[in-house]
């Protein structure tokens, strides 16, 4: 990390100043969090005697009775499947055809680049009731696929945009010389382009499995049985059902970010990086 | 998160390098490769984007349920009610006011914080991470806590009231109120994005540049604004970008906010798409919306590219 004004002591004063700041922002970021967490474990009547304090009478059955059961479970497993399906998809789509436009030289191949390209200029918000008609004409509703074909179709601009900027960077001379040993395309992707290029896959990867982990519009339009439902979608239904019961929800909440946030704290440097970079480099 | 990109904003888009790349013809399985690769993406694309795009287009010129075939013509009817109807309208002026909150708070907000963590104080890393945590969440569970805080009867504004001894105050339910704290929850979760470009920024400038402001004796104020801010141009056209291309689509946080309401007065273009539309089925309207939407986004997109790109 590089620092901008080490050169410049700062006076007490400035430390001061900046320590404060930065802490009641981070208050601000914090305390909604951490009160989500505590609430979690207070009765009703704590709750809204004493939202910020700990909780008087730990109700540890707020958790164990949303973690013991099985829609929690279920909810998570269907994120997951819907992101693990969208990562692999996005990966192994945008991977080929941008290297087709890194290495392969043919006939319009500009005019179909920028063709994807118009992918990132807008969202699928857009374009979601034509959508919702295609994917229910296809006899993909109330299925994984009918939420994942999208989000991938939609992703696929900027991934192709990465991967064929990544691929166009590699040496020179390792193209030279695979093809003087007569390596073809397909084997030169397989054996050269994808093993070198793990820093990439990481960031495509991580940019589209949290927009799926995340995403809420489209599951919402394309599924219609509560048992499809990932978490964002499940989230919804259980508030609306225990409405004011607060503390049920706070749990609940709770539970469904909590993977999000160890997987942060774990692997910080990469998921900024990759979101940062994902966006920058693009 | 944000689907789209910044490619329109962050380079010439597919100019070919000069041919120095370029594989020598007679290399093996040219065609093979071709025919391999590249369809798989070509199909899904065109299936899932632009022919939707397409038909949204062509949907907003009839009226229709989405059973059976499209026959009720209406010409620009749909948007002609659209531009008549004081929700779309509300709608509009949210997400413009959401891009000016952006502008004028959040990438200030996210600037500030991040000419403070970019230098060596103790504890930087921690602030970074913690500042940058909202960014990572759900909207939707960003959303849900925030309407637990800010609710009247058990969140903590109804504490916070009762400390300070005033009524309890239900924002959410307030048609006057709602909307700002709806835009208070929107720079909460993405101040911490936009500060980690700046960082990212601010650790690629050239330090002896500084240095030299520095050596000729320029103020704090005076390097910041006539050193870094400059040269962190092309970051702040990135951030501006991306406030205004997530502005015009949001749509997650807002509905376990409010929904839309109270009285419609925090609908931003896509949640009327979607309670006017989609919950309704009214196929030519919801396309009409999207039709809207979608000319917003590329005359900023190529407006965006013709201003700024020739300086890059």
């Amino acid at each position: 990390m590089t620092e901008m004004s080490s050169s410049i002591r700062m006076s007490t004063g400035t430390k001061i100043y900046l320590y404060v700041s930065l802490i009641i922002i981070a208050a601000v970021v914090v305390v909604p969090l951490l009160t989500t967490a505590l609430g979690g474990f207070k009765t009703l009547g704590d709750l809204r005697t004493n939202p910020f304090g700990l909780p008087v009478d730990w109700q540890w059955s707020n958790y164990t009775d949303i973690l013991f059961g099985e829609r929690y479970w279920r909810q998570m497993m269907n994120s997951l499947i819907i992101a693990v399906l969208t990562v692999t998809l996005t990966i192994s789509v945008s991977a080929m055809a941008a290297f087709t436009f890194a290495h392969v030289r043919f006939f319009g191949s500009n005019f179909l680049l920028n063709y994807f390209l118009i992918g990132l200029m807008f969202p699928a918000a857009t374009a979601i009731l034509p959508l919702f008609i295609r994917i229910r004409d296809l006899g993909l509703l109330n299925t994984y696929w009918g939420v994942v074909l999208p989000q991938v179709a939609f992703g696929l601009g900027m991934s192709i945009l990465l991967f064929r900027n990544y691929f166009r960077n590699l040496p020179e001379e390792l193209f030279q010389a695979a093809f003087v040993d007569g390596c073809g395309y397909i084997r030169f992707f397989w054996h050269v382009s994808l093993p070198l290029s793990r820093p990439i896959i990481a960031t495509v990867g991580i940019v589209s499995f949290v927009s799926s982990w995340n995403s809420y519009i489209l599951p919402l339009i394309m599924l219609n049985s509560e048992t499809m439902y990932p978490w964002p979608l499940g989230i919804m239904v259980y508030r609306g059902e225990f409405g004011t019961e607060w503390q049920l929800v706070l749990a609940f909440i709770t539970v469904t970010i909590l993977p999000t946030i160890i997987v942060f704290f774990l692997a910080q440097k990469h998921i900024i990086a990759g979101l940062t970079a994902g966006a920058v480099k693009s | 998160m944000t689907n789209f990109s910044a490619t329109t904003a962050a380079g010439p888009v597919a100019e070919a390098r000069p041919s120095a790349r370029r594989k020598s013809p007679t290399v093996r399985g040219r065609l093979p490769v071709l025919v391999l690769f590249l369809p798989p993406a070509l199909l899904l694309f065109t299936i899932f984007v632009i022919l939707p795009m397409g038909e949204a287009a062509f949907y907003s010129l009839y009226r229709w349920d989405g059973y059976g075939l499209p026959t009720q013509f209406v010409g620009l009817r749909n948007f002609e009610v659209l531009f008549k109807n004081s929700a779309f309208l509300t709608a509009l002026k949210n997400n413009f006011l959401i891009i000016v909150v952006s502008l004028v708070f959040q990438i200030p907000l996210a600037l500030w914080l991040a000419t403070m963590l970019a230098t060596r104080i103790k504890g930087v890393v921690f602030f970074r991470l913690i500042f940058f945590l909202p960014y990572v969440l759900a909207d939707v569970a960003a959303g849900l806590i925030w309407r637990f805080v800010y609710d009247g009867d058990y969140g903590l504004f109804a504490a916070i009231a009762g400390l300070l001894g005033v009524e309890t105050p239900y924002v959410l339910a307030d048609k006057d109120l709602a909307i700002y704290a709806v835009l208070a929850v929107i720079v909460w979760k993405y101040f911490g994005f936009h500060m980690m470009l700046f960082i990212a920024g601010l650790q690629s400038l050239d330090r002896s540049v500084l240095e030299a402001a520095e050596i000729d004796g320029a103020t704090g104020w005076q390097k910041f604004r006539f050193v870094t801010l400059p040269l962190l141009s092309s970051t702040l056209r990135l951030s501006v970008f991306f406030a205004v291309v997530g502005s015009l689509q949001l749509f997650d946080m807002i509905m376990p906010l409010t929904g839309g309401g109270p009285f419609n007065s925090t609908q931003t273009m896509v949640t009327f798409l979607y309670n006017f539309g989609v919950t309704r089925m009214q196929v030519g309207l919801g396309s009409a919306v999207g039709v809207v939407l979608f000319v917003i986004c590329v005359t900023l997109a190529f407006s965006y590219k013709r201003i700024f790109m020739r300086h890059d």
